[in-house]
C-alpha cells in the first residue's frame, strides 16, 4: 500500500499544490466534476470541503468518492461539528475502503453561520482531539474508546488547518506544535495576505524547529473583486486583508487580473520562505483561474511520480 | 449560580390557557425574582394582564425557592386559591415547574422558558459559566470554563476564529481561550495552553443525571 501523491510529493521535496473543491447544495456533480477535471494537470491533490460555512451540501466523503473514480486524489475535510466520535470514526473507516488516503481534520465553522442555523453543534470532540484520535487508529489500531480495529488501517496522511494570523498570535506557533503532536503531518493556512506577519510567524516557527516536523502549506486565495476584499478584511474573522492591499486594486484598471497577480506573487514569496513546503489554492467560485496561476507562480508541470 | 429564565410571548401563555379560565399565578422568590421574570411585580403584572383578558385569577404568590421541597406546603397555605384554580401558572423556571406539577393533581403551565443555569457577572448580566460536565477542567483553565464559554465547546483552543481577542460567533463576546490564555501568561502558568485534553466522558452519570448522598 503506496502513500498518498499529495505525501509523496511532499516527502520528495517537491512544492506542493493544493486545490480546493466546494460541493454543490444539490446532488448534481457535474458543475464540480468539471473544475476538477480543469485543473488536475495543476494540483497534486484536492481538499473537498465539508459542509463549508454550515451550509448542507454534498458530504465530502460523497464527493471523494466521485473524484476517486475521475482517477484523482481527494483529501477528505472533515469536521467535528456535526459528528459524534461513533459517526466520524466510521465514516473515516467508510472513507478508507474506497481509497481515501488524505484527511483534513478541522473544527467547522459554527451552525449559525449556515442554512440550518438552529441545528445543534455536535462538537463531542474537537478538532484536535479528533486529529489525535485518527492517528491512533492507524498508529496503534485503536478507536477513541479504547477497541481495536479488525484490521489495521493502510497509510493515511493527516491534515490540520493553522491560522498564522489569529490572536493570541504569539501564541499561534505553540498551537501548531499542538497539532503536530496530535498528529498533523501537513497544515494548510488560513488565507495569506498579510504576507509580512506570516513571516514572522514562520520565523518563530523555524525557531521552535517546527517547520522540520510538518509540511506547511500556505494558503492562497485570489481576490476578485474589492468588495471580496473588505467582506474578507471585516466579516472573517482571523483573517487578515491589509489595506495596502485594497489600495493596490483600487488603482488597477483591471481589478481581477491584479486579485490573480497578487495570488501569483504571494506563491513566488512563499515559495522562497525557508520551510514553507507548498500552497494550498483556494479559488472556491472562482476555479477556472487555478491553472494560470499555477502556471504563472513557475509550477508548472507538476511532477508526475510513481 | 441561578437559572436564568425568560417570559414567553403572552400568545403562547394565553395559548396554552385556552379552555382554563380559572387561574393561580405562582412566582418564585429565588432566581426568578433576581432575573425579573417572576418575582413579585411580574407576577403582579401578569394577574392583571390575565384579568384583562378575562380570567379569574383564583390567587397569586410568589414562593421562597419553587423548586425547594418546602414549596409542597404552600399548596396547604394557599389551599383555596389552589381548589379554585383550573391551573396554575408558575413563573419560575423549569425546576419550580416540574416540583409545583409534582404536588398538584391539576394543569400546570410555566410562564417561563428555563435558558441555562448562570451567574450574574455584573448587575442584570447572567453568563452561562458551567455545563455541569461533570470532569470538572477549572484546574487547566485557569478558572474560566471553555466548556460554557466557548461556542464551539472546545477543550484544546483556541480556534482559527479569535478576532482582537473576541470570538467570531459572538463579536461581543471575548473569545474564551484568549481570556484563558491572557490569565495563563499572568500568572506564568502558559505551558498549561500545550497540555491536550482528551475527549470527555459525556456519560460521567448517564443522563438524565442523578445523584445519591451515600450514607
Amino acid at each position: 500500500m503506496t502513500a498518498s501523491n499529495l505525501q509523496k510529493m511532499l516527502d520528495r521535496g517537491n512544492f506542493a499544490v493544493s486545490g480546493e473543491l466546494g460541493p454543490p447544495k444539490s446532488a448534481d456533480l457535474s458543475t464540480l466534476k468539471h473544475h476538477a477535471h480543469d485543473m488536475r494537470n495543476h494540483v497534486d491533490s484536492y481538499n473537498i470541503t465539508d459542509n463549508q460555512t454550515a451550509i448542507v451540501r454534498t458530504s465530502s466523503i460523497g464527493v471523494a468518492a466521485t473524484l476517486i473514480q475521475m482517477g484523482l486524489e481527494p483529501n477528505v475535510q472533515m469536521t467535528v461539528r456535526d459528528r459524534n466520535r461513533i459517526c466520524l470514526q466510521s465514516d473515516l473507516l467508510g472513507a478508507v475502503s474506497f481509497g481515501v488516503r488524505n484527511f483534513l481534520c478541522l473544527q467547522g465553522d459554527h451552525a449559525k453561520f449556515g442554512n440550518e442555523p438552529g441545528s445543534k453543534n455536535v462538537n463531542d470532540v474537537d478538532s484536535m482531539q479528533w486529529l489525535q484520535a485518527v492517528k491512533k487508529m492507524r498508529d496503534e489500531g485503536i478507536f477513541i474508546g479504547g477497541d481495536k480495529l479488525e484490521h489495521p488501517l493502510p497509510p493515511l496522511f493527516l491534515g490540520a488547518v493553522v491560522n498564522p494570523f489569529a490572536d493570541p498570535f504569539e501564541y499561534r506557533p505553540y498551537r501548531l506544535a499542538k497539532k503536530i503532536a496530535a498528529g498533523a503531518q501537513f497544515v494548510q493556512t488560513q488565507c495569506i495576505f498579510d504576507i509580512d506577519r506570516f513571516e514572522r510567524w514562520m520565523t518563530k516557527v523555524r525557531e521552535l524547529g517546527l517547520h522540520k516536523k510538518v509540511y506547511i502549506l500556505g494558503g492562497v486565495t485570489p481576490i476578485k473583486s474589492i468588495g471580496a476584499a473588505r467582506y474578507m478584511q471585516s466579516n472573517v474573522a482571523g483573517m487578515i486583508v491589509p489595506e495596502a492591499l485594497i489600495t493596490r486594486l483600487k488603482g488597477a484598471q483591471d481589478k481581477k487580473r491584479e486579485g490573480i497577480n497578487i495570488a501569483v506573487e504571494t506563491i513566488q514569496r512563499l515559495r522562497e520562505t525557508e520551510g514553507v513546503a507548498g500552497v494550498h489554492v483556494m479559488a472556491i467560485a472562482w476555479e477556472e483561474v487555478v491553472p494560470e496561476i499555477v502556471e504563472r507562480a513557475g509550477l508548472y508541470p507538476r511532477p508526475v511520480l510513481s | 449560580m441561578k437559572s436564568i429564565t425568560k417570559q414567553k410571548p403572552y400568545t403562547e401563555v394565553s395559548q396554552l390557557l385556552e379552555g382554563l379560565d380559572r387561574v393561580c399565578v405562582v412566582g418564585c422568590g429565588t432566581c426568578a425574582t433576581t432575573t425579573k421574570t417572576g418575582g413579585i411585580e411580574e407576577v403582579t403584572a401578569m394577574k392583571e394582564r390575565l384579568q384583562a383578558d378575562g380570567k379569574l385569577v383564583t390567587g397569586f404568590l410568589v414562593v421562597p425557592t419553587a423548586c425547594d421541597e418546602m414549596t409542597g406546603e404552600m399548596e396547604s397555605i394557599n389551599a383555596e386559591a389552589f381548589r379554585n384554580a383550573q391551573s396554575i401558572l408558575v413563573m419560575s423556571c423549569a425546576l419550580g415547574v416540574q416540583r409545583i406539577a409534582s404536588y398538584l393533581g391539576r394543569p400546570v403551565i410555566p410562564a417561563l422558558d428555563t435558558m441555562f443555569i448562570g451567574m450574574e457577572m455584573s448587575e442584570g448580566s447572567f453568563f452561562e459559566t458551567c455545563v455541569q460536565c461533570g470532569q470538572c477542567i477549572l484546574g487547566y483553565t485557569s478558572g474560566i470554563c471553555p466548556l460554557a464559554a466557548c461556542h464551539k465547546g472546545l477543550l484544546n483552543g483556541p480556534c482559527g476564529g479569535t478576532n482582537k481577542g473576541m470570538c467570531e460567533v459572538d463579536k461581543e463576546k471575548d473569545c474564551a481561550f484568549t481570556l484563558i490564555y491572557n490569565r495563563l501568561k499572568e500568572q506564568g502558568r502558559l505551558e498549561l495552553m500545550s497540555a491536550y485534553h482528551p475527549p470527555k466522558n459525556h456519560h460521567v452519570t448517564l443522563k438524565p443525571k442523578s445523584f445519591k448522598i451515600s450514607t
